[in-house]
């Protein structure tokens, strides 16, 4: 199992350096010179050519990747003499359109995505999960018929449209829950304005998620009722109650996880329409200013980090996996 | 010898969109202690839903069951017909268990195999979780599969298909049921481990003095470790008598032609003799005798096959069948077939 493990991380280790040095070279190639892009509004040749000095960038490709690399681990310092600044490590690199490091506006950004995340994350497990059970129990009677009416709406509403909806009637119209004006409050200083920050949120994003984890949970249940194994519980003499809960519902687990986490890791990335819609200053928003800003170290930053989260999580789903399935084992 | 399982005038319909699908059509037939009863028939002649309906596994309301289906619970005749879900579940796998055709599917992959036959135990025993352990070991002990308490441990993907229809039967006998129901027990299975396993259960009937009831469409288990058998066409027995009377001198055109299609090893660079057409819908069946169709000796039946209604004959020595030809006639034509044939 050890050895499983440490074979995955060198893996991910090497995927995550390929991912960062192909991001590193597209921005390389891309027409545009960061260095005139930081320069401001009074600019000239001498600005610029400073810049691209202070910045690194008049150096060869293959020494700016190495040193983005080396900043990771040992930090980095930028300019010289008293003009000097460093960002510690982890450095991801400096932001000359905020004039901050990359790795401070990303620890900044990361704990709303995370919260943002987790909290939608047990709320759509949760109705997912849960309408599912209920739509294959109660097949083909009002409570699925029900539950299908709810997928529709799920599948087929963008998030822009449930965001602001809920937006525009809960707080605007109805002002049931006021609009947050103190920004982000962690849980243990505030709960509840914590839950008043982020339950607009959570419910547009758990509404898109649920309506799939909905379809899904139902028709693996319902395929899971016909196996071979499902009768032979029923042979033994089983309760139809535990038919369903216990040996049906624990084949669904395993595909459920797997889903899960891989939507997960896909969030963390940033849920770029409803951090814009409910102005969280999370990491989709993060990447988005960025973007539009040219900011290439801070995309460079959020794509590796994105990276690495999806790979982790890959890493956690085939090892859970390996605990849920007994057919799979690690060696 | 005890009566343990007797069917009277079985009817199983499955209404569907088309019509009514009549899958059992009046079967009849008993099973005794000790003695191992083959119902024989091809794909869609009703053997596993009759089967099924003696289990009870039937899906709630997608079935019409009419008849009786009497079971011996310990004593007290049970008419499984008549009892509601939880009474017929909790004779399952206590007084009447079953093992199935594919023993690949049918243990659930992520339990372990102790687990697996120690829930059969508990069910019927709440609370007893040692004593359905130990049972457990036991049985699997008693089915042949070597170091059981080791083994109980591990998971359905690590057993060969052999061994799991030998754990599918310790499943089955944890609670020292008197009827078993083995449906294609050896049909997912290759040929020695097939006589491995009609071996064990043969074994197995006399040590817990049980009674078999064996679906099959392999006439070669059938003559191996039958007592009696029923044929089944269409949902009706069309057959009944003692093993060997049913192979020597078969008295129903359908049992004779199942025979006849049997391939012979002697019979070199012939074509195998499958019987013409196929089974009717189950849905529009003939007035008649549902086989007339596909019957090659109909014209020596003094009236039309199709649309006169017939019944199961029984003779005096316990041989029954259903055919409109005059019996003599069918012994001395199917004699002569059956001579020919050898």
């Amino acid at each position: 199992m050890l050895a499983y493990i440490g074979r995955r991380m060198a893996f991910a280790l090497a995927t995550i350096l390929v991912v960062s040095a192909v991001v590193f070279m597209i921005f390389a190639i891309l027409p545009f010179d960061p260095a005139a892009l930081t320069c401001g509004q009074r600019c000239n040749e001498q600005i610029i050519e400073a810049n691209r000095i202070r910045l690194g960038l008049d150096k060869p490709l293959y020494e700016q990747y190495f040193l983005f690399i080396s900043g990771i681990f040992l930090g980095r310092t930028y300019g010289s003499g008293s003009a000097a600044f460093t960002c510690p490590a982890p450095s991801f690199g400096y932001s000359f359109n905020e004039n901050a490091c990359v790795t401070d506006m990303i620890t900044e950004a990361l704990p709303i995505t995370i919260n943002l995340a987790v909290g939608a994350l047990i709320l759509w497990l949760t109705v997912g999960i849960g309408l599912g059970i209920v739509a294959a129990k109660f097949k083909n009677r009002w409570p699925d018929t029900g539950s299908s009416v709810f997928v529709l709406l799920g599948t087929s509403l963008p998030t822009f449209v449930t965001g602001l909806a809920l937006l525009i009637w809960v707080t605007i119209k109805w002002k049931i829950i006021p609009l947050s004006l103190t920004g982000y409050t962690s849980l243990l200083d505030n709960p509840y304005k914590y839950f008043q920050y982020f339950i607009l949120p959570w419910i547009t994003l758990a509404i898109a998620y649920a309506a799939l984890y909905t379809r899904f949970t139902r028709a693996a249940l319902l395929e899971t009722l016909g196996e071979d194994y499902i009768r032979t519980a029923r042979a033994k003499g089983v309760g139809e109650q535990k038919v369903f809960f216990k040996h049906t519902l624990r084949a669904v687990l395993a595909p459920l996880v797997t889903m899960a986490s891989l939507d997960f890791a896909g969030l963390i990335g940033g849920a770029i329409i409803t951090e814009t819609i409910f102005n969280l200053p999370g990491l989709g928003r993060l990447t988005l200013r960025s973007v539009y800003e040219f900011d290439l170290s801070v995309v460079l930053a959020t794509t590796i980090l994105a990276a690495v989260v999806v790979i982790t999580m890959n890493l956690i789903v085939d090892m859970l996996y390996a605990v849920l399935d007994p057919r799979v084992r690690i060696k | 010898m005890t009566e343990l399982l007797s069917i009277q005038d079985l009817h199983v319909s499955f209404p569907t969109e088309d019509g009514v699908v009549k899958a059992v059509d009046g079967v009849s037939l008993t099973v005794n202690s000790g003695e191992t009863v083959a119902i024989v028939g091809e794909s869609g002649s009703g053997k596993t839903v009759t089967s099924l309906s003696v289990m009870g596994l039937h899906k709630k309301g997608s079935v019409i069951i009419d008849g009786s289906i009497k079971v011996n619970d310990g004593g007290t005749i049970k008419d499984v017909v008549a009892l509601n879900a939880d009474e017929v579940r909790d004779i399952r796998g206590r007084a009447v268990a079953m093992i199935f055709q594919d023993p690949m599917s049918s243990l659930h992959p992520y339990y372990k195999i102790g687990n697996q036959l120690a829930e059969a135990y508990e069910v019927h025993h709440p609370g007893d979780k040692k004593a359905a352990k130990a049972r457990a070991i036991e049985m699997l002990d008693l089915v042949g599969i070597s170091e059981p308490a080791q083994r109980a441990e591990e998971f359905p993907h690590q057993f060969s298909g052999g061994m799991r229809q030998r754990v599918m039967i310790a499943m089955a006998l944890m609670n020292s049921p008197r009827l078993l129901i083995a449906d294609e027990p050896t049909t997912a299975l290759d040929v020695t481990v097939q006589a491995q396993i009609l071996a064990l259960l043969d074994k197995l009937k006399k040590e817990f003095d049980m009674g078999v009831l064996l679906i099959t469409h392999d006439l070669g288990v059938v003559a191996q470790v039958a007592d009696r058998v029923s044929v089944m066409y269409a949902g009706q027995i069309v057959e009944e008598a003692p093993v060997d009377d049913l192979f020597y001198t078969p008295k129903a055109p359908y049992t004779l032609g199942l025979l006849k299609s049997v391939p012979r090893i002697s019979a070199k660079n012939e074509r195998l003799k499958a019987i013409p057409g196929q089974p009717p819908s189950l849905i529009y069946l003939p007035q008649g005798c549902a086989f007339s169709a596909r019957c090659e000796y109909r014209h020596l039946a003094p009236v039309d096959c199709a649309i006169t209604p017939i019944t199961l004959h029984t003779d005096s020595a316990g041989h029954s069948s259903r055919c409109h030809i005059p019996i003599e006639v069918r012994n001395a034509t199917f004699a002569k077939d059956l001579q020919e044939m050898k």
